[in-house]
């Protein structure tokens, strides 16, 4: 039976190059890198070549800016609770996000919220993109900071986070971006586009899951959120995963040394993919075309209803994912399909399909083969469509 | 959140999809808003229901509750219709997860709503006799019991 791994924006496959250098870090390296013996002292190396590799491939100054963190909800966490909490004694009260932020964003600055935080949440309008303008007119005297995802999970669309740098660096406003779903597939430089923190994970680049790092800026004021042993020059307790950092940091090294050749050949399937599910009757896609992650296809087919289109996917030998209500275990579709405009009933049809470089033209093929089989079926049974059907050809008459 | 495989069953291959032209009684419950709609069609002849068809917008449970829920009332009187529980239905799929018990009620609506529909047509206040079916309505919340 076919199978086909569609959904690579929730994650990924671990690279055996990957696995392979990890190995070591489990049975033979053990030791606490804390630990001032030989198996420890060999460890603690490992974790700074990591540091090392990871900073120079974001473009950091130096490798103390790079702290390690169990994963992207962490870091997300630890960067905007660590500034906000840093400057409230200050009188810095105001952050500034946007609508469609990953839920470890948008729950944190709710949490921020119940401490007395302000926040101002951005429209993305209908392509999904953040207006740089709307940033710098939401900019206050007592802005914390301002933290914008660098691509969207799901409809992959990606910000244009260099201007928006600029203007927090020139008004003196804290900028952190979420790139767990950029890095690798986006090339960024910390110091050019103005980036003061950056979250990133191992799993969404073939690295393994339960690592990430953040990015913080030598100089930014930042209170810890775990406490606890020296770890991290004191900053974020608790004994290193060596396995999980080395993995990360080899996961990214590949990512960027085959940037220049995957993209590319992301891009051009994704662009076969979604011209030839266009061509399906009443279907859409959702968010940017131009400025959008390579791998990401994210469509609302009207009439039928996400989750069935993505059991039926799955019963093809295709793993997807959507944002309808009924995988949200809530009444209400994917917050990022409604900001970018979707009304509820069309949401309800979406589906996602991310990719990366183990996927192949075939696998577009096959999907471009069954997808509308899929659609014509669920449309057949469909009493929403019937509906759009009839009413349509009342507009006719 | 997995479904059993006799919800996967009715899913991938639905019993009595369609419609029945010369209906007896038609019922739908649910709105595009909340992303179900159950549209139920019953043939009545004496006081049996010889067919019953469906057609439905929603999950994977949506589909395969409204696909037993049809396979449960076929062939029976209304009498043993208007008994059919959301609790039969579910049981009869193996069990569905807590969050989908909301589509077995929706398919006993949707049965009742048809039944409702066929009385109505007979001139007989339904009422009394199926009950009133409460709308699901997205700004408050769906009314069924299990949400």
């Amino acid at each position: 039976m076919v199978q086909i791994y569609a959904d690579n924006a929730a994650t990924t496959a671990v690279n055996p190059k990957v696995l392979e250098k990890m190995l070591p870090y489990y049975t033979e390296v053990y030791g606490n890198p804390s630990s001032l013996y030989r198996i420890g002292a060999k460890a603690k190396q490992a974790v700074e070549n990591a540091r090392e590799s990871i900073a120079k491939n974001l473009g950091a100054a130096f490798p103390n800016e790079i702290y390690f963190t169990s994963g992207g909800s962490e870091s997300d966490n630890w960067a905007i609770k660590g500034v906000c909490r840093a400057l409230k004694s200050k009188g810095k009260k105001h952050i500034i996000t946007s609508k469609f932020e990953h839920h470890a964003v948008l729950h944190t600055c709710q949490a921020l919220e119940k401490e007395g935080f302000e926040v101002t949440y951005l429209d993305v309008y209908e392509n999904g993109i953040v207006k740089p303008e709307d940033v710098e007119k939401a900019i206050r005297e007592d802005t914390a900071i301002v933290t914008i995802m660098y691509a969207n999970n799901e409809i992959g669309t990606i910000q244009p986070i260099a201007e928006i740098g600029k203007i927090c660096r020139a008004k003196g406003v804290i900028f952190h971006t979420d790139a767990v779903q950029a890095v690798g597939n986006v090339k960024i430089d910390v110091q050019q586009q103005n980036i003061d923190l950056l979250s990133l994970t191992a799993h969404k680049i073939h690295g393994p899951k339960g690592c990430g790092a953040l990015y913080i800026r030598r100089g930014i004021r930042f209170d810890n959120i775990i406490d606890g042993g020296a770890q991290e020059r004191g900053k974020r307790a608790g004994t290193e995963n060596v396995a999980g950092i080395v993995g990360l940091a080899e996961a990214l090294q590949i990512a960027v040394d085959t940037m220049d050749e995957r993209i590319p050949r992301l891009t051009k399937m994704r662009n076969r993919l979604i011209d030839g599910l266009l061509q399906i009757e009443r279907s859409r896609l959702n968010g940017d075309r131009e400025s959008r992650l390579a791998g990401n296809v994210n469509m609302c087919f009207e009439g039928i209803e996400g989750e069935s289109l993505l059991l039926s996917l799955d019963n093809a030998g295709v793993s997807s994912s959507s944002g309808s209500a009924c995988t949200s275990g809530s009444l209400d579709p994917s917050h990022v399909l409604l900001s970018i405009g979707l009304p509820h009933e069309i949401a309800h049809g979406s589906m996602r399909l991310s990719f990366s470089d183990e996927n192949t033209e075939e696998d577009i093929d096959y999907i471009l083969e069954i997808v509308p089989k899929i659609v014509d079926r669920l449309r057949a049974m469909s009493p929403l469509w019937e509906r759009i059907k009839a009413d349509e050809a009342a507009n006719k008459n | 959140m997995a479904y059993s495989e006799k919800v996967m069953d009715h899913f991938a291959n639905p019993r009595n999809v369609g419609e029945i032209p010369d209906a007896s009684g038609i019922g739908e419950v649910g709105n595009s808003k909340c992303g179900d709609i159950m549209k139920m069609y019953i043939k009545v002849e004496g006081n049996v229901i010889v067919d019953c068809k469906f057609k439905t917008f929603g999950c994977g449970a949506a589909i395969a509750t409204s696909s037993m829920a049809t396979e449960l009332i076929k062939g029976k009187t209304i009498d043993d219709a208007l008994k059919l529980t959301n609790k039969a239905v579910m049981e009869a799929l193996d069990g569905l997860p807590p969050v989908k018990v909301h589509c077995s009620v929706l398919a006993e609506q949707a049965i009742k709503a048809a039944l409702s529909d066929y009385y109505r047509k007979s001139g007989i206040d339904p009422e009394p006799i199926v009950g009133r079916i409460e709308e699901c309505d997205h700004e408050h919340g769906c009314s069924c019991e299990s949400c």
